[in-house]
């Protein structure tokens, strides 16, 4: 007889896809920013505005360059021609911006309207000399991040070939390697000896990333010997790094599969799958996948993850065999259970938009092999979410913490379920080893308010419990 | 195509949301792709709302725009039904469901065949409305929807209270202050004998509705909202309504004097000229504050006002009329409803300026220059941008525009609400002027090791005189910065000279 285990595989299900998220419009406010010569022109009505505008606050005073393309009835019915009213908007913004490129959003309404986006950039670039690059980030096929995967997407059939840069110009496209090498000469002799390059081919990160997790996930490979050649998307659109067939790519987001699926078919790349380098077990197991393919026994990485896991302890504590719920909304969940798993925590469920199983296989291998050997239940992954489903699971199973969006997280705490934003975890710095301190600081927030506030009595805020 | 920034009005289904969402126990079902609920979130955040927002969306994806949403819609409807049994369920098109064309009137009413509750489709077109409109054309709808139907199956309650009564409209979910207006109404009421029968949409009930036509009169304090709803009752019950906004204390009066007459054409023979009186005088501040003198030294002094055609307008009659202050531009975004703004405001300003364009009204102000502007967070931040004070008096707003504590900008503690926002505005300014003239906020060096200015340094009798003359919030901050000078250039005595060299100094 064979003793009964816990099923080795994981769970998926799927339900009605009435969730809430972000329109995947929302891309645009971190990826102006990414790319500062950029200007972002969503193509829609007042409803995405609106969307923009609200969930952007004060972001949108500081002179964004985003801006929205508001259709009006004429545009709809075709009275108007879209050429001709997209080529006044954009010598507009060439004229008061002068961005490197204009990215237009499509959204719903183009779509259901069938604006052929795609047909008039090429056009209109050749108009007014300025690149157009076309992403349809639309709420009829799309969550929140996945937006910036419909961007990079269209993004990586811009990177230039080796041919099509000039010598001169290549310098200027390894500003990261310049920058990450600026004053190493004199450093390198005093302090620690130089990593030798290991000579591997060429290699491209893609996702988008605040610089300065850039430049610590860039060192982190370095420290391996690993070059990383270019990053899609860079700081500048006039830096996209170059791409030829046979470079390897990694990604660093769970939500880029779109990305991914175009480097390798359209560009001919080839994808190192690897879990993503979110927790200091996510980074370790990133770095030791992209070693593997290129030959390279990994240094140091052991006791660096010991050192960080070492570090987080006054946090791990506090979490340690506590339970979280994923209702779903950004992408991020499956990377932030399997950390939260490894931090000592039980995850019930895991809400997720849209689960490539391809793309994100690593992943949920990891996910898979951590909770076996922290000895707790594997996760149902929920796919295509049911809110109001979720919400009588979670008064079922009171879990001690619900990772949420704001439209629930209010009405949960005043039921006394403590909440944490998911959101913030798109916009904080998560990866690497050196920010698993910050992913933590935002999950246990809520656990120490509340140790804060502890015997006031105040837990639940509702008069009558309402029926859902 | 228009190249938008910023938008002062919402799209139409907001105002429907809003609606909806005032009511006890309604649910509305947005028919919209994923990412349109963000209503629920602005409710959940702004709102700080204890409960879970009644609005769900029934998907608009792929499979429906290449199919058509078949039997989706309805399950959607009679499955909300089912889980929380609303009284009523509003399914809600929005600008995707506007090109769709799909016959979303047929899917209600097959719904209302299976459900318990009510279901009805707002009538509102995003081409056509925005979010103010749409909020008033839904209103409306609900109201005549459950008096037709109380009609029909001869619920109504015939006559009118016993006592004089009112019904108040116009307060709603996201609306500026509403929540506290509506609790200044309800007292003001009190104060005046008038029961209060019905206050819709905010905290209303659909069962109510049917009482509706038992008031003495409507009262709709908002121009944006409500006023379809007055007119529809005034139409069919003959229910006369009091459209003047109870904000300011000249017009509290005015409300209170038409409220008079309307009742007692119906017999009331009520008199509030001495209620009027006593309040205006004594128990609101702000007339006291007009003829005080921190109010003379506002006088003339130069704003801007833009906001909702409510707000502006009336705030530009109280900066006029009640404070003597200088409106040199007085501006709304109602563009539906401008002839009415125009008629309000057009002798108490300078210039009027109807615009939904952020940027047309930040050129304006940076050409004007006022003192202080009173606006929308639109404002505020052109405003921050020019270093001109702005008070805030009308969506669109932030969570700060939802505040905690008391704070109606109706009735009379309304008045005294507004004489502090007016008055902490300029004497902002003012205390910022001031400061850039004798030398900012910071100094850079210390001059002694404590804070307070205590030295060795003689001021002559003079200079002290004329130190003193400076008002007492920078007076510290011009005494250090002469007595530094007077030290850097080793002036033992600082006489009315040196007061100057070093006013000058530190201008420079």
């Amino acid at each position: 007889m064979t003793a009964t285990t816990e099923p080795a595989t994981l769970n998926f299900e799927c339900e009605t896809g009435n969730y809430h998220t972000f329109c995947p419009i929302s891309c645009v406010a971190w990826l102006y920013q990414k790319i500062e010569d950029s200007f972002f022109l969503v193509i829609g009505t007042k409803t995405c505005g609106y969307f923009l505008q609200n969930a952007m606050g004060v972001m949108i005073f500081a002179e964004p360059r985003y801006a929205m393309a508001e259709l009006e009835e004429a545009d709809i019915a075709a009275k108007l021609n879209d050429y001709d009213e997209l080529k006044r908007l954009c010598l507009q913004i060439k004229r008061d911006r002068n961005p490197s490129v204009i990215v237009w959003i499509g959204t719903c309404t183009t779509e259901i309207i069938k604006m052929d986006l795609e047909g008039l950039a090429p056009q209109l670039e050749a108009e007014i000399g300025i690149p157009i690059v076309v992403a349809r980030a639309n709420g009829l096929d799309y969550a929140f991040t996945q937006g910036e995967d419909t961007v990079l997407a269209a993004m990586a059939q811009r990177c230039p070939r080796p041919a099509e840069v000039k010598e001169e110009e290549k310098a200027e496209r390894n500003a990261i390697q310049k920058l990450l090498s600026f004053g190493r000469q004199s450093d390198a002799n005093a302090a620690e000896p130089e990593v030798k390059a290991v000579d591997h081919p060429p290699f491209v990160l893609f996702g988008s990333l605040p610089d300065p997790v850039v430049t610590n996930l860039t060192l982190e490979l370095k420290k391996q010997g690993i070059q990383v050649s270019g990053w899609l998307p860079a700081k500048r659109y006039t830096e996209l790094p170059v791409l030829d067939e046979g470079y390897y790519v990694a990604g660093v987001n769970p939500f880029l599969s779109r990305t991914a699926t175009t480097l390798m078919r359209r560009r001919k790349c080839k994808l190192i799958g690897a879990p993503f380098p979110i927790g200091p077990d996510g980074t370790r197991a990133w770095i030791e996948k992209i070693c593997t393919v290129f030959g390279i026994e990994p240094q140091g990485l052991a006791e660096r993850e010991a050192q960080i896991w070492a570090n987080l302890e006054d946090y791990l504590q506090l979490i340690r065999g506590k339970s979280v719920f994923f209702m779903g909304d950004n992408l991020l969940e499956i990377s932030l259970a399997r950390f939260l798993v490894r931090c000592g925590m039980t995850v019930p469920e895991i809400g997720i938009p849209y689960m490539d199983k391809r793309y994100q296989k690593a992943e949920l291998d990891l996910l898979t092999r951590t909770c076996q050997e922290m000895a707790v239940p594997l996760p149902r992954i929920v796919e295509k979410p049911d809110n109001y489903n979720q919400i009588q699971r979670i008064q079922e199973l009171q879990p001690d913490l619900v990772i949420t969006g704001m439209a629930h997280a209010n009405p949960l705490e005043a039921r006394g379920i403590s909440t944490k934003w998911s959101v913030e975890f798109t916009f904080a710095q998560i990866h690497g080893f050196t920010n698993a301190r910050d992913i933590l600081e935002l999950v246990t927030r809520p656990l120490r308010r509340n140790a804060a506030l502890e015997g006031l009595g105040w837990d639940k805020l509702v008069q009558t419990e309402a029926t859902i | 195509m228009k190249l938008a920034y910023w938008m002062y009005a919402g799209p139409a289904h907001i105002g429907t949301l809003r609606i909806a969402s005032s009511f006890k126990n309604v649910h509305a079902i947005m028919h919209a792709p994923l990412g349109d609920d963000y209503f629920n979130v602005m409710r959940s955040m702004l709102e700080r709302e204890r409960d879970f927002t009644p609005v769900t969306t029934s998907v608009v994806d792929r499979n429906v725009l290449a199919r058509g949403s078949q039997e989706k819609v309805v399950d959607n409807i009679t499955r909300k039904d089912r889980e929380e049994r609303p009284d009523l369920i509003v399914l809600t098109p929005t600008c995707t469901s506007s090109i769709l064309q799909e016959d979303l009137q047929n899917f209600v009413e097959r719904a209302q065949l299976d459900a318990q509750g009510d279901v009805l489709l707002a009538d509102v077109n995003h081409y056509r409305f925005n979010e103010l409109q749409a909020a008033d054309r839904t209103l409306h709808q609900i109201v005549r929807y459950y008096l037709q139907k109380a009609r029909k199956h001869d619920q109504l309650p015939a006559g009118k209270t016993e006592q004089p009564s009112v019904n108040l409209i116009g307060s709603t979910t996201l609306g500026f202050h509403n929540q506290h207006d509506c609790t200044e109404l309800k007292r003001l009421m009190a104060d005046l004998g008038i029961q209060v029968n019905a206050a819709i949409p905010a905290g209303a009930t659909v069962s109510e509705l049917r009482q509706l036509p038992r008031a003495w009169f409507n009262l709709v304090p908002y121009r944006e909202l409500g006023l379809a709803t007055a007119q529809y009752l005034e139409q069919e019950f003959g229910t006369p309504y009091v459209d003047v906004t109870p904000m300011g204390v000249v017009e509290t009066a005015r409300c209170l004097r038409r409220i008079q007459q309307v009742l007692n054409a119906q017999g009331a023979a009520v008199n509030y000229e001495d209620y009027i009186d006593h309040q205006t005088r004594h128990v609101s501040q702000a007339a006291w504050f007009s003829r005080s003198i921190d109010c003379q030294n506002l006088t003339g002094k130069k704003a801007v006002v833009f906001g909702d055609n409510t707000h502006a307008a009336a705030m530009t009659k109280i900066l006029a009329r009640e404070m003597g202050i200088r409106v040199v531009l007085a501006g709304t975004y109602c563009k539906y409803d401008a002839d009415w703004f125009r008629e309000q405001v057009s002798e108490y300003c300078d210039e009027i300026l109807i615009s939904e364009d952020n940027g047309e009204i930040g050129d304006a102000i940076a050409r004007l220059e006022p003192a202080a502007i009173f606006g929308t967070q639109m404002e505020r931040h052109v405003g921050k941008r020019l270093n001109i004070p702005c008070g805030v008096i009308a969506a669109p707003i932030h969570i700060q525009n939802f505040p905690i504590g008391y704070r109606p900008f109706l009735g009379y503690e309304g008045t005294n609400q507004i004489a502090d926002l007016v008055y902490n505005s300029f004497t902002l300014g003012m205390e910022d002027h001031l400061l850039e003239i004798f030398g900012g906020h910071d100094t850079k060096e210390a001059i002694t090791t404590s804070i307070s200015a205590d030295s060795d340094l003689n001021w002559t009798r003079e200079a002290q005189a004329e130190l003193n003359k400076v008002p007492g919030f920078v007076r510290g901050k011009v005494k250090r910065n002469t007595e530094k000078f007077a030290r850097d250039r080793g002036f033992s005595e600082i006489s009315l000279e040196v007061m100057y060299a070093a006013k000058e100094a530190v201008g420079a």
